[in-house]
C-alpha cells in the first residue's frame, strides 16, 4: 500500500466544483444551478474557508463545473490565493466559450493568468453550429476561436477543447471538420466524449424523439475521430483524451493512475489516504459546512486495473507490483492473452493495454479481464 | 354403524374449467357445517397454492360430509374431488370409479363448453348418475333458462329440476344437497364378500407414511388386518382406518362396503399404493382385482438442471420429496456438457412437467433450466439390437441406425363444429392421421386422429385451445409404436455443441425448426465482444446458420469529475450480469435465450 502522505510536503491534485451555469445543456448531468449574486459569493467564501482548513500543497488544480468562468477572473484569483501550489502546478479553468469569447464578453484572461491559471478547457463539442445548437450550446464556434485568441494573448498556451461524438445528425464529415478546427484553432489537448444519454437530463426525457447515430455509426465516428486526431498530432493517451506531446492533462491522469486528489465544493469527489468521499449535490449543505459523505475505501487492485486500462499506457506490471507488492493475477493475464487474439488487447511481458477496438468495448473487456477477481 | 348404507352418497363434481367447481365444493362444506366458518379460506379443497392460482385441481382429495336432509334423515355425503386436465385423465377416471354420481356444474352465462361435454361422457362411461347444477346465476349475463335448455339438448340431461345456484353467494345450495340425496343412488354394498377397495388417491404424510384414499366396494377393512395391493403384491399391516373430514382426519374402527375413507399402514412411498390398485385383505382375499388398473408410466422426459450448480443437492432433495407424493414422477441423475449436473425426469405429460417445475421453483425456491421434452424412441440398430432413448444426447450414430420408431396416440378432440377446420389444420401440421369424425349433436363433433406423441407433448393443448377459443377438449391414449423418419438436431455455438439444445424430430420438420432455432438464438444472445456463429446441424451437416454480430461499443467515455465509485459500481453490475449467464466455451448465453429456444412453439 501507499505510505501515509505527509500533508505539508506531498502534493496532490485539487478539484474545485463550481456548480453554476447560465443554462442547462440538455445532455449534461453534472450538478449545476443558475447563479445568483449572493449565492456565488457565499459559495466562493465557503470554498476559501475549506481550502484554508485543508491547508495542503497541490500540484494540479482543476476548476470544473458547472461553469467556473462564470465566477469571473477576480473570484478565480481570490480562490487561487487560498491554494498553496507547487512551482509548476497545472491550473485548469473550464470556460464557457460565449462567456469568455463572446463579442460582449468581459472575462479578464490576463487576471486569470496572472493569478495562476495556465490551462483552459473549452466546450467546443462541434465546429458545426447546427450541431452545437442541437446540443443546446449558446453561441457559435466563432466564440471558441475568440476565447482561444484572448487566452493566448494573456499567455495561456495550454488549450483543451471538448468534442462530442454521436450527437444528433453528426456525420463523419462534420466530425472531421471539428477535428480540423481543433488542429488549426491552436488546441494542445482534445477530449472527445461519446454522447451518453444520462438519466435526469433533458435528452433522456425526450430520448424517444432523438435521432442519434446507432451503435455501429457511433463506433465508426469514434474510430474516425481517433484516427483524425492522431493525424493532427493529438495522440490518444486515454479512451477519450488526446494531447500534443507533453500536454496530457496531469490532473485527469491522477484519476486514472489512482493517485490522490481532493475535491472541494458541492458534488466534488475526493480520493485521499485510501478513502473516497464526496460532498452532496447541494450548495446549501456545502456553504453550511456539512462534511462530505464517506464513499468507502478506494484504490484497491481491481479499481487500479480498471482505471489503468483506460490509458493507452495500460496496466504496467511493474507499477502494479510496486504499489501492491505482488504481481498482476494470472487470471487477468490469461484473459488478456485470449482477448489479444480477438484484437481487443495488446499485451507483452511488461503490460496489458487495450487496442482502439478494445477501448470501444472497454466495459466488456475490463469486465472480462476482472471476471475472476473477487 | 350409525348410518345405514342406503344413506351413503358418493359423488364427485365435474365442470368445465372456471365454472365454479371448487367454489361449490367449499359451499357444500359450509352448508353441512363441516367447517367452522372461521376456518373457511376460499376453496378449501384445493390444498396446494398452485392449484388455487391456476384455478385447476391437480390432485384429487375427498371429504366426508354429514347432511340432515329435508326428509329428516341424516345422510353421509362423500365428495371426491377430481383433477381437471388430460395429463391426469387416468386419475380422474379412478376418482369417478369411486362414485355413484356426479354433480355437473354448468355456468349460467357460458353454457355447455368443451370440458362440460368431455367430463360428462367420462362420467357416463363410469355409469354415474349425473346431477346437473346451473351455477353463477348471480352474474348479470346469466341466462339459466337458455343454459338449461342447452344442457338438455346437447347432453340429453333432464334439467327441469336442476338447482339454479350461486356458489359464490350461497343461493340455493341446499337444493344441490337435496338433489344429490334424491338422485345419486346409494352404493351397492355387501360387507360379507372378501374385501376389495379401490385406491383413488394416495398422499405421503411425514408422520403416518402414505395415506391411502379408498372407496370400499365390498367387505370390511380394519386396523390390524394385513392389506395387499393386488397389482403390485405389496403387503402392509393396517395401522389406522378413518374418514376424511374437511379439516382433520377422523379415525374409525373399520371401513365397510360403500364407504369412502383412508388407510394408513406405514407405507413408505406412494408408489406402493398406486392409484387404481385394489386393496384386499390377506386373511380373506378377493380373487379378482377391481377392473381398470393401469400402471401410469411417465411419457414425457426432460432434463432438469439447477440454474446455479450449487443447488444440485437441493434439487435432488426436492425431487425425492416430490416423488414420495407422486408415483408418476421419475428422475435419475444426468450430466450435460452445457448445463452441468442435473436430472432426467419423467412426467405424465406437459402439464405434469410444468407443475413439477413450478413446485420445485416455488416450494423449494430453486431456479431451474429444463431441456426440450422428449418421448421414448425405439431405435433399431443395424446389428439387430434395439435401444430405447428418452434423451437426445444418447441418440446413436446415424450410421448405425437401421430404423426408428416413435410412440403414437389415439386422440379424440371434442369441439363445436365451427372449429373443425382449425383443428384438422393443427392435427395435419402435427403429422396426424385422420380416422373419423362423429357429430355428437348437430353442432358438436368428436374428431378422431392418430397423432405422434412427440407432436402433442409440446404445446399441442395450448395451440388447440387458442385455435378453438378454449372450446375444444382433448383426450389421448398411447396406442402403439410406429416406424418413423427421425433425425437428431444439434445446435452449435461458436463451433461448440450445446448438448442441452439437441432434440429428435421428424425429418420433414427439421429444416423449418432449425431455422427458427437459429433465429431465436440470434435474437436472444446479446452481442458479445466477438462474432458468434450459430449453427444447427444434422450429423455433420449444417442446415441452418445465423451470426450474432460482434458488439461494437460498450464504453464509459466520460470521467465524471473523479467519481470513480460510480464507474466501479457499473463494473460490478456488469460482472454480476456475467455470472447469470451460461458459459459455453467463450460464449455467454443468458437464461432467457435458452428458454426462448425451449419454448419455441407453433406461433413462432
Amino acid at each position: 500500500m501507499t505510505t501515509m502522505t505527509d500533508k505539508s510536503t506531498n502534493p496532490i491534485g485539487l478539484y474545485l466544483h463550481i456548480p453554476f451555469c447560465k443554462g442547462k445543456c440538455p445532455y449534461c448531468d453534472f450538478y449545476s444551478v443558475a447563479p445568483r449574486k449572493g449565492v456565488t459569493d457565499s459559495y466562493v467564501a465557503a470554498l476559501c474557508r475549506k481550502l484554508d482548513e485543508e491547508n495542503r500543497i497541490y500540484d494540479t488544480v482543476y476548476f470544473g463545473g458547472g461553469t467556473p468562468s462564470l465566477l469571473g477572473a477576480d473570484n478565480i484569483a481570490l480562490i487561487l490565493s487560498h491554494i498553496r501550489r507547487t512551482e509548476n502546478c497545472e491550473v485548469t479553468l473550464e470556460c464557457n466559450p460565449s462567456d469568455t469569447g463572446g463579442t460582449d464578453s468581459v472575462f479578464d484572461f490576463a487576471k486569470a493568468a496572472e493569478s495562476g491559471v495556465n490551462r483552459i478547457s473549452l466546450g467546443l463539442q462541434s465546429a458545426d453550429n447546427e450541431e452545437r445548437k442541437a446540443l443546446g450550446r449558446r453561441g457559435g464556434c466563432e466564440d471558441v476561436e475568440r476565447a482561444i485568441a484572448r487566452a493566448k494573448a494573456a499567455g495561456i498556451e495550454n488549450i483543451s477543447l471538448d468534442l462530442m461524438l454521436g450527437i444528433p445528425n453528426q456525420t463523419k464529415e462534420s466530425l472531421l471538420r471539428s477535428v480540423e478546427f481543433c488542429k488549426t484553432g491552436g488546441a494542445t489537448h482534445v477530449s472527445a466524449y461519446i454522447l451518453k444519454i444520462e438519466e435526469g437530463t433533458f435528452f433522456h426525457k425526450k430520448r424517444e424523439n432523438l435521432i442519434l447515430p446507432d451503435e455501429d455509426e457511433t463506433s465508426e465516428l469514434y474510430m474516425a475521430a481517433v484516427d483524425a486526431l492522431e493525424k493532427a498530432g493529438f495522440m490518444q493517451y486515454e479512451i477519450s483524451n488526446f494531447a500534443k506531446d507533453g500536454y496530457e492533462s496531469r490532473h485527469n491522469l491522477k484519476y486514472w493512475r489512482c493517485e490522490e486528489y481532493l475535491g472541494i465544493g458541492a458534488a466534488a469527489h475526493s480520493f485521499v489516504d485510501g478513502k473516497r468521499f464526496y460532498y452532496e449535490r447541494s450548495i446549501v449543505d456545502f456553504v453550511d459546512g456539512k462534511p462530505p459523505v464517506d464513499d468507502g475505501f478506494g484504490g484497491d487492485e481491481e479499481e487500479y486495473i480498471m482505471l489503468a486500462l483506460r490509458l493507452t499506457e495500460g496496466l504496467i506490471f511493474e507499477n502494479f507490483r510496486r504499489r501492491f507488492g505482488k504481481a498482476v493475477p494470472d487470471s487477468v493475464i490469461r484473459k488478456a492473452e485470449f482477448l489479444k487474439k480477438h484484437g481487443l488487447t495488446d499485451t507483452d511481458s511488461e503490460k496489458i493495454s487495450l487496442t482502439k477496438n478494445g477501448f470501444l468495448l472497454s466495459n466488456a473487456v475490463i469486465c472480462e479481464l476482472l471476471a475472476n477477481f473477487e | 354403524m350409525a348410518v345405514s348404507k342406503d344413506k351413503i352418497r358418493n359423488f364427485c363434481i365435474i365442470a368445465h374449467i372456471d365454472h365454479g367447481k371448487s367454489t361449490l365444493a367449499d359451499r357444500l362444506l359450509e352448508k353441512t357445517k363441516s367447517v367452522a366458518l372461521r376456518d373457511m379460506t376460499a376453496q378449501l379443497l384445493d390444498k396446494m397454492d398452485l392449484e388455487r392460482e391456476r384455478g385447476i385441481t391437480i390432485k384429487a382429495h375427498a371429504v366426508k360430509l354429514n347432511y340432515l336432509a329435508e326428509d329428516g334423515e341424516e345422510y353421509i355425503l362423500n365428495l371426491i374431488d377430481t383433477p381437471g386436465h388430460v395429463d391426469f385423465n387416468y386419475e380422474v377416471s379412478r376418482s369417478l370409479a369411486a362414485c355413484e354420481g356426479a354433480v355437473l356444474i354448468v355456468d349460467a352465462s357460458q353454457g355447455v363448453e368443451a370440458q362440460t361435454l368431455a367430463n360428462t361422457y367420462l362420467a357416463l362411461d363410469h355409469n354415474l348418475e349425473i346431477v346437473p347444477v346451473i351455477n353463477k346465476i348471480d352474474l348479470p349475463s346469466a341466462d339459466p333458462d337458455r343454459v338449461a335448455a342447452e344442457v338438455e339438448e346437447v347432453i340429453g340431461l333432464d334439467c327441469s329440476e336442476a338447482p339454479r345456484v350461486s356458489a359464490k353467494t350461497g343461493v340455493n345450495i341446499e337444493q344441490v344437497l337435496e338433489s344429490i340425496v334424491k338422485n345419486v343412488p346409494a352404493p351397492e354394498a355387501n360387507d360379507n364378500l372378501p374385501p376389495r377397495a379401490l385406491i383413488f388417491d394416495s398422499v405421503y404424510d411425514s408422520y403416518k407414511g402414505v395415506i391411502v384414499y379408498v372407496r370400499v366396494k365390498e367387505g370390511k377393512i380394519k386396523p390390524g388386518d394385513t392389506m395387499r395391493m393386488m397389482a403390485t403384491g405389496a403387503e402392509f399391516t393396517i395401522v389406522e382406518t378413518g374418514y376424511m373430514r374437511a379439516t382433520v382426519p377422523e379415525p374409525c374402527a373399520e371401513l365397510t362396503a360403500g364407504e369412502v375413507g383412508y388407510i394408513t399402514a406405514s407405507i413408505k412411498t406412494v408408489s406402493d399404493a398406486r392409484v387404481g390398485d385394489t386393496v384386499t385383505i390377506v386373511e380373506n382375499p378377493a380373487s379378482e382385482p377391481l377392473p381398470g388398473y393401469r400402471k401410469v408410466n411417465p411419457m414425457v422426459f426432460c432434463g432438469v438442471y439447477p440454474a446455479d450448480g450449487a443447488d444440485y443437492e437441493n434439487l435432488r432433495d426436492a425431487l425425492e420429496k416430490l416423488q414420495l407424493n407422486d408415483a408418476a414422477l421419475t428422475y435419475e441423475p444426468e450430466t450435460s456438457g452445457a448445463l452441468g449436473f442435473g436430472f432426467r425426469c419423467g412426467f405424465l405429460g406437459l402439464l405434469h412437467l410444468e407443475i413439477i417445475q413450478e413446485r420445485l421453483e416455488r416450494e423449494y425456491d430453486l431456479d431451474l433450466v429444463t431441456t426440450v421434452p422428449s418421448v421414448i424412441y425405439k431405435i433399431h440398430l443395424n446389428d439387430g439390437s434395439m435401444v430405447e432413448i428418452d434423451n437426445p444426447t444418447h441418440y446413436p450414430d446415424p450410421a448405425h441406425i437401421n430404423y426408428c420408431e416413435e410412440p403414437f396416440t389415439d386422440a379424440h378432440i371434442y369441439s363445436p363444429a365451427e372449429y373443425v377446420g382449425a383443428i384438422m389444420d393443427l392435427c395435419q401440421e402435427r403429422r396426424g392421421i385422420f380416422r373419423n369424425m362423429d357429430y355428437i349433436t348437430p353442432d358438436r363433433v368428436d374428431i378422431h386422429y392418430e397423432l405422434p406423441l412427440n407432436e402433442i407433448i409440446y404445446d399441442f393443448f395450448d395451440s388447440l385451445k387458442s385455435r378453438t377459443r378454449g372450446y375444444a377438449s382433448f383426450d389421448y391414449e398411447i396406442s402403439d409404436y410406429r416406424r418413423s423418419n427421425l433425425v437428431k438436431l444439434d445446435v452449435l455455438l461458436n463451433g461448440d455443441l450445446i448438448d442441452a439444445l439437441s432434440f429428435i424430430i421428424h425429418t420433414d420438420k427439421a429444416r423449418g425448426k432449425s431455422r427458427k432455432i437459429a433465429e431465436r438464438l440470434k435474437d436472444n444472445i446479446p452481442r458479445q465482444m466477438f462474432e458468434i456463429p450459430i449453427q444447427v446441424a444434422i450429423g455433420g451437416k449444417v442446415i441452418a446458420r445465423e451470426t450474432v454480430k460482434a458488439m461494437r461499443k460498450d464504453v464509459l467515455a466520460k470521467c465524471y469529475g473523479g467519481d470513480i465509485t460510480r464507474k466501479k459500481k457499473l463494473l460490478e453490475k456488469q460482472k454480476e450480469g456475467k455470472k447469470r449467464m451460461r458459459h459455453f466455451g467463450t460464449v455467454e448465453v443468458p437464461q432467457e435465450a435458452f428458454m426462448a429456444v425451449l419454448k419455441l412453439d407453433d406461433n413462432d
